[in-house]
């Protein structure tokens, strides 16, 4: 649990001091959203395509973070020292989780009102998109830090990584767009199915969770 | 590791495709609705099926070789999955013809079964590339059990969430073809679905012999070439070398 907690402050402290990850995120976000925008020649969004642009939008500035999250442990010798120290490979994956679940949070925070600007989206779904987003954020942090450490000892791991991720990734794409569509749709939200989708969602999140919790340890032997 | 190459399989396998390619043409009758075509099922769901029970068969191969550490269980597991995506590759190859056949269209995204096999097929489709991009061989061989571990946890979920993605809007357009199967329809799907699983089998384990067959040459020739370290590692490897190795 100490472990735990020092890597992921290490990590926060690290980020805040360099703002590595979330402000690129963020910039991305905003110029996809821009892109989508001449792409799609469209000035308002509402239903199925509000709910896939905003979600592609995350799913791909989510890929920046996961391949960077694990570089300075490679390049800096934090993996050496974290083998060295007594840390088991449950602490790190859990402390990576969590920070990558905390980097896309704030990725949103930032992303989404600018989507609602930008496109004039109905706020009235927006709290109950919230809840969406912090499952599928899970989701995409549990999986996110299994393969970015798969990806980062091999030797095309910025290709790897998207590579292994997207695939991984369409259930999560399906059940947070197929929850998110009503939320967004013309005339106010409605709730259809809403809880179909939030379970399929938490039943991912669990199973990568616990995925990732039992081989962790086989990536950190050597 | 040494495996050898299978000697009754073969045959066997022959010997139950063929009976099973018999009964679909003079045993089973012409389903009712889509006549002729339909018999394309024999033939694709047995594949389907096989495939994905060779990536779950992968799975628990990758869950020993990260228990016991021994690399045969690694090879294992690499040649589940080599097979089954060969048979994948099939499988989207005989689903596209039915599609074209029955509703028009190659490729049907309405349907959940073809997308999520496609989703399926994709993923295990990276392994590959994943596991040339690493370098060391233990590593490269425990990285690739982590993910064959973490794509068969996959294969279920996967087909869950496509499922419900379209029964909320569609109805099963297909429910006929498993729903409606008559006595003698049944029959021939189990012998074709043996005959398919004998195959993946004897490939499988071809392809295993082939493998050790080509590590031993390896050794052997180094042998040759009068590298003592070589013939002095080969005596300490982990599995003893066994007599039917040499035939």
């Amino acid at each position: 649990m100490t472990a735990f907690r020092a890597i992921l402050a290490k990590d926060l402290r690290t980020e805040l001091r360099t703002l590595e990850s979330v402000p690129a995120m963020a910039l991305f976000a905003a110029t996809t959203f821009v892109l989508f925008r001449f792409g799609l020649d469209r000035t308002t969004l509402e239903g199925g395509l509000a709910a896939g642009v905003l979600l592609a939008t995350v799913l791909f500035a989510a890929i920046l973070a996961i391949n960077r999250v694990f570089v300075a442990e490679r390049e800096q010798g934090g993996f050496d020292v974290i083998r060295l120290a007594p840390v088991d490979g449950a602490s790190l994956y859990a402390a990576k989780v969590c920070v990558l679940a905390i980097y896309l949070g704030a990725l949103e925070l930032i992303a989404v009102p600018v989507f609602a600007v930008l496109f004039a989206v109905e706020a009235g779904g927006l709290p109950a998109l919230a809840a969406v987003l912090v499952l599928a954020d899970i989701g995409l942090a549990a999986v996110g830090a299994l393969v970015s450490s798969i990806a980062v000892n091999s030797r095309a791991r910025d290709l790897i990584a998207p590579l292994l991720l997207l695939p991984l990734l369409v259930p999560v794409m399906i059940a947070a767009a197929g929850a998110a569509e009503p939320l967004l749709a013309a005339g106010g939200p409605s709730y259809a199915d809403f809880g179909q989708w939030m379970g399929i969602l938490a039943l991912y999140d669990l199973v990568f969770i616990a995925v990732g919790y039992a081989v962790y340890d086989f990536l950190l032997e050597d | 590791m040494s495996f050898n190459a299978p000697r009754i399989l073969p045959a066997l396998t022959v010997l139950t495709l063929t009976a099973g390619f018999a009964l679909v043409f003079f045993f089973a009758p012409n389903d009712a609705d889509q006549g002729f075509i339909q018999k394309i099922f024999y033939l694709h769901v047995p594949i389907a099926i096989c495939a994905l029970v060779g990536f779950i068969v992968a799975a628990f191969q990758a869950i020993m070789h990260l228990r016991t550490g021994e690399s045969s269980w690694d090879v294992r597991s690499y040649v589940s999955i080599h097979i089954s995506v060969i048979f994948g590759v099939a499988v989207l190859i005989t689903g596209s013809i039915w599609a074209r056949a029955s509703w028009g269209k190659w490729f049907v995204w309405d349907e959940p079964t073809l997308v999520s096999f496609l989703i399926v097929f994709l993923l295990y489709c990276t392994y590959y590339p994943l596991r040339y991009a690493i370098e060391d061989r233990e590593r490269q061989a425990r990285y690739a059990s982590v993910f064959a571990v973490t794509a068969g946890a996959f294969v279920p979920l996967n087909f869950i969430a496509v499922r419900l993605a379209e029964s909320l809007v569609h109805p099963r357009v297909f429910a006929t073809a498993e729903g409606g199967l008559t006595p003698k329809m049944t029959v021939t799907f189990l012998v074709c679905l043996a005959g398919m699983a004998l195959l993946w089998l004897t490939l499988a384990r071809f392809e295993l012999a082939a493998k050790s067959t080509r590590a031993r040459l390896g050794r052997l020739r180094r042998a040759l070439e009068g590298d003592e370290v070589a013939v002095g590692a080969s005596r300490i490897a982990p599995v003893p070398r066994q007599a039917g190795e040499a035939g």
